[in-house]
């Protein structure tokens, strides 16, 4: 019993060893769209997005058996709700394969090679035959009901401090619909980003703090980019998370909107984990376990029409019914805390939301509230109907009659779930850092061969050439990078930039200075990129004459950036010949020059005076000599001057 | 047992493979290849697929493929035998709701996956449909009988006189109401010819099918089944319908009459259209709305005229410019006593056939001449071929659908030898296979792209 004695510290106090304590485990799922010219299963463009629609279709959604026989849990879950999905069509986007109602084209190839090289980089075994396979997803987000994917490699691993972070497998698969809304029982998509290319990164529970979570997150972000094979932007890129503690149950987090939101999330479902695992231990105290739990329900809507609870008496006002169920022995249990400001009630209320499909807040209240709601006759009153003792905690739920049976049904499905420990579920993100109830957790069940699809050949004549034109694996870069001396803003960017090979280039073969050469690939198109220009000019033909010219010594740091400047805004390049280092006489002259100029100006702060006539200076001899070689002359002119 | 089902499938280099390491199918195996280490089931292999190699499927329910001469070691460590079957429970009975029986031909209503091809085969039985479908109970009192499971395409005769004797008996048996299971690639063939061989029932009989197989979740098949339950259950329209989705949306279904309904569309749901008028009916799960009011209604008493003809040799001959005279002189030298030509615009043809259709008639083979355009009445009077091809004995038959003037022509031949007496069944329509007239609803086919139409359809649930 005391195994659940420790108590979470806030967030910013948690250290390795207390998530050590809790046995803090967590894997990542990772959701990334390729950069393809059309979509997996048909010829539709990829990429392009629209609000506008030009149809609407409605549909519904049916379990269905697994292969092995059996029907899995999510998808009973969803027919319960019995939603009506609706579809926006915008036909730019989508055609009749996104509808379901034509069957798949081939498997695109571009798909498939940028897939493959990604496995490789994740070290992982490859598939020797691809066999597509059937996801089942009943929520409406695609609309045949199942998202058709296959596993292209399993088995890898990725270096993470002094260890290894294992890759399960990477899956390549169809994104679904873009959600619009979710009322009642009514759910609107669009269908644009329907049919894209993902690839899904699965690694195993191996991340020990919420930290290294985000970390390792990070890494994949940058191994995949690194390719330049992947979408960039917002929703490109999507991190689910799983997250259990010790004696406890896998989660998934759906919906994590940055990778720098993860580790608050992750923490706050260690928490709630353990807060459920602890109110087990007290239901078991109370001699409440599966086997003893009892609950009753009764209508009362006839007890309540003359509520001032605004809320049931609205709904009873408008003929809609109200039920009280009695959880016995669960007295103050509802409002256990599970996670940071949120109660065990609202694990509950969740369940309401989703399976009930009543989606107005609040839709339960119950006697353990703080807060008022009934008044205490009223509680009286319920507390009769359902012959409920002093130890006993009354939920009230109002709706329509199938769904008000639907939700004191899930009432009761909860709680006595609560005393088995932590249900499988998919839980969604939230704003503050905590999460809720999405759904119960998918497992093999929902996988069905596709039969559509025959399996798909990958042939070692296909890997050989998808193998020469990976890139080196980011770690192995910025391994290199540091012993070089690049600063530290530098290696990462470098590492998973288009410009890292060129880097490789210019440094090795060329034999120009590392961290000048790293700062003009990097920093450089930062700064013009922050004044405007088109930095996508910049590429290996235009840079290698500017670098080359640098490490003959023929412009200086500046002069580069002087130059990326003009080739950025579609100058000409100056001829060979025209660059050249200033000489000595030509800097002894300039000096002069903006000397005279300054004795021209108002210089309100003397200590000044050097600095501008070297901005002076520098200006005019513009990137053709090193500031060193100039400012002791300057300083002399400066102070002859004064 | 040893011997087939342990290696399933499997041949060849696979083959070879697993025997080597006595690894039969749906053992729980860990494989080392020269690409790494896997763990999963073995699965049988589907028959189309090469015989190089294995598939497992893992732990996580994906199935991989694995090159066998790559494979240096497995280690099996159990075997569990997977039986894929659709939970039956026991369709629930009530004394007050009407009797229909659903006759089961093909079709994927409930379905399974066959590891023979890799493909999917139908299933079915009460039990079955109600653990797919439990809503069936709150229709009716179903009872169900399997008269054989074949894809549509390879329907004939054989399976045609079958289904009406069934069909037949059941009628005699006091059945409120029957349901045919069928695949769609030719339901409307068969429509037609049980519209024939199955006259003035007294019951609904409604052909169901479903174009997205039932083991998906966004399957047709559990609506349409509703739908056309709903509708023998209930509906007083006693003639053969095609029950099918009238939109693509989950809406509403379409009853179709049998002699004028046709698949438009190779995969949409909404592909059965009726051609050249309006379907019967509207049905939804709540109601059915009739769209006209002449069809035969339902009667209480068990009388049907069961009539079961069919000759074999009939063929449909689909006219193209160029089309040579030997096509037509082969199926006269080959014996076929019936020809249906689906000509061009008004029902026509080139002239070089015309001898041939000479010789047709003096050999005494039926020709008739029907549309290829689907849509619109043969009227051969308008141009000089017609006339001269109607001098020939080619015999308009006004705007019959091709395939149902097939199907009558095979039937009127099998009823009797007699040419005259054929082209008198033929040209008195039984079950609305021709129409005396077209409403300007009849056809309605929207062109997409044009700007009202557009809005129009962007109003709609689609």
């Amino acid at each position: 019993m005391s195994e659940y004695k420790f108590f979470l510290k806030p967030f910013a106090e948690m250290t390795d060893a207390d998530y050590a304590e809790v046995g803090f485990r967590s894997g990542l799922e990772i959701h990334q769209q390729l950069l393809t010219d059309e979509k997996l299963f048909c010829r539709c463009p990829a990429g392009r997005y629209s609000d506008t629609y030009d149809a609407e279709i409605l549909r519904h959604m049916r379990p269905t058996l697994s292969e092995l026989g059996e029907y899995d849990g999510t998808a009973l879950m969803e027919f319960k709700t019995k939603k009506e999905i609706i579809y926006r069509i915008q036909r730019d986007t989508v055609c009749t394969y996104e509808m379901d109602d034509t069957p798949p084209f081939m498997m695109d190839e571009q798909a498939l090679d940028q897939a493959l090289g990604i496995a490789l980089l994740y070290n992982l075994n490859l598939v020797d035959e691809l066999h597509i396979a059937r996801k089942q997803y009943l929520d409406g987000s695609i609309p045949t009901g199942f998202q058709r994917t296959t596993i292209v490699g399993v088995n890898g691993w990725i270096p993470y401090k002094d260890r290894r972070i294992s890759i399960v497998q990477l899956g390549l698969e169809e994104d679904a619909c873009r959600e619009v809304s979710d009322v009642g029982h009514r759910r609107t998509y669009l269908t644009d980003r329907l049919g894209m290319p993902l690839i899904e990164t699965v690694t195993g529970p191996d991340m020990r703090t919420p930290q290294e979570v985000a970390e390792v997150a990070q890494i994949c972000r940058r191994l995949v980019r690194s390719t330049g094979n992947v979408r960039t932007g917002i929703g490109a890129a999507r991190e689910d998370v799983n997250v259990s503690v010790r004696g406890g149950t896998r989660v998934e987090i759906k919906g994590v909107p940055r990778i720098p939101r993860i580790p608050l999330l992750t923490y706050h479902e260690a928490m709630r984990q353990w807060n459920l695992l602890r109110l087990r231990e007290e239901l078991r105290g109370r001699g409440i376990t599966a086997e003893t739990f009892t609950s009753e329900t009764e209508d009362v809507t006839r007890l309540l029409q003359r509520t001032s609870y605004l809320p049931i008496r609205d709904a009873l006002d408008a003929g809609l019914l109200a039920s009280a169920v009695a959880l016995r022995g669960f007295r103050d249990l509802l409002s256990w805390q599970t996670q940071t400001n949120t109660r065990f009630s609202r694990e509950i209320s969740d369940r309401v939301r989703v399976v009930a499909c009543l989606t107005k807040l609040p839709n339960i209240v119950h006697s353990d509230s703080a807060s008022e709601t009934l008044s205490s006759s009223e509680w009286q009153t319920v507390r009769k109907a359902v012959k409920a003792t002093k130890d006993d905690t009354l939920v009230i739920v109002w709706g329509g009659p199938e769904d008000v049976k639907t939700g004191t049904q899930e009432i009761a499905i909860r709680a006595k779930e609560a005393t088995i420990g932590i249900p499988s579920e998919t839980r969604q993100a939230l704003g503050d850092g905590t999460n809720g109830f999405e759904r119960i957790l998918p497992g093999p069940d929902r996988m069905y061969p596709d039969t559509d699809l025959p399996p798909k050949k990958v042939t070692q004549e296909r890997l050989d050439g998808i193998r020469r034109a990976i890139p080196v694996p980011i770690w192995t870069r910025e391994a290199w990078y540091r012993e070089l001396g690049l600063p530290a803003d530098i290696v990462e960017p470098l590492a998973m930039s288009r410009q890292a090979d060129l880097f490789e280039i210019l440094v090795k073969d060329w034999k120009v200075e590392p961290v000048a050469a790293a700062v003009a690939l990097v920093q450089f198109p930062k700064r013009l990129k922050k004044k405007g220009l088109d930095v996508r000019r910049l590429d290996g033909d235009i840079l290698r004459p500017i670098l080359a010219l640098f490490r003959d010594r023929k412009i200086s740091r500046d002069g580069v950036l002087a130059l990326m400047e003009s080739a950025a805004r579609g100058e000409p390049m100056p001829g060979a010949g025209e660059i050249r280092p200033a000489t000595e006489a030509e800097i002894y002259a300039q000096v002069a020059v903006s000397s005279a100029a300054l004795r021209t100006m108002t210089i309100h702060n003397p200590a000044r005076k050097v600095h501008v006539l070297m901005g002076l200076v520098m200006n005019a001899l513009r990137g053709r000599v090193e500031g060193a070689a100039v400012v002791e002359r300057v300083r002399a002119a400066a102070e002859e001057r004064c | 047992m040893a011997g087939d089902d342990s290696y399933k499938g499997y041949r060849g280099e696979a083959l070879s493979v697993l025997k080597n390491f006595g690894a039969m199918v749906w053992s729980d195996v860990e494989i080392k290849t020269s690409r790494g280490t896997y763990t999963g089931i073995i699965l049988p292999r589907s028959e189309t697929a090469d015989p190089l190699h294995i598939v497992i499927k893992l732990r996580s329910g994906y199935n991989i493929g694995l090159l066998a001469r790559s494979i240096e070691s497995v280690t099996i460590s159990g075997r569990k035998e997977a039986h894929y079957k659709i939970p039956e429970k026991e369709f629930p009975y009530d004394p007050s709701r009407p009797k229909v029986k659903l006759l089961g031909t093909g079709g994927t209503i409930a379905s399974r996956l066959d590891y023979r091809t890799g493909a999917v085969i139908p299933a079915f039985s009460p039990g079955e449909l109600y653990g797919s479908v439990p809503e069936l109970a709150d229709i009716c009192n179903l009872e169900t009988e399997k008269l054989f499971g074949v894809f549509s395409e390879n329907m004939g005769p054989e399976q045609y006189i079958a289904t009406a004797k069934a069909i037949g008996r059941e009628i005699a048996k006091g059945v409120q109401g029957i349901v045919i299971g069928h695949g769609t690639d030719t339901m409307h063939h068969t429509a037609a010819i049980l519209s024939f061989m199955v006259q003035d029932p007294p019951v609904p009989i409604v052909m169901v099918g479903s174009q997205r197989s039932s083991d998906r979740p966004s399957s047709d098949a559990a609506l349409n089944l509703m739908h056309s339950v709903k509708t023998a259950a209930e509906s007083d329209i006693a003639e053969v319908m095609v029950c099918m989705f009238g939109p693509t949306s989950d809406t509403y279904g379409l009853l179709h009459r049998g002699t004028r309904v046709r698949k438009m569309h190779s995969s949409y749901r909404s592909t059965f259209r009726t051609i050249g008028d309006i379907p019967i009916a509207m049905v939804s799960r709540e109601k059915i709305t009739p769209l006209r009011q002449d069809y035969k209604r339902r009667r209480a008493d068990r009388n049907v005229k069961i009539d079961t003809s069919f000759e074999e040799k009939v063929s449909i001959v689909y006219y193209y410019p160029n089309m040579k005279p030997d096509i037509i002189d082969s199926l006269i030298d080959n014996g076929y006593r019936g020809i249906v030509i689906a000509g061009t615009g008004l029902g026509h043809v080139n002239k070089p056939l015309y001898p041939s259709l000479a010789r047709a008639r003096e050999k005494g083979v039926a020709v008739y001449m029907t549309v290829q355009t689907l849509w619109g009445y043969v009227q051969m009077y308008v141009y000089d071929t017609g006339r001269d091809m109607m001098e020939l004995g080619v015999i308009p038959a006004a705007n019959m659908l091709p395939e149902v003037a097939y199907v009558k022509l095979a039937w009127a031949l099998g009823r009797t030898p007699d040419l005259e007496e054929v082209r008198r069944i033929m040209l008195t329509p039984v079950a609305g296979e021709i129409t005396k007239r077209e409403p300007s609803n009849g056809y309605l086919i929207l062109q997409g792209g044009i700007p009202e139409v557009e809005e129009f359809i962007s109003t709609i649930k689609k």
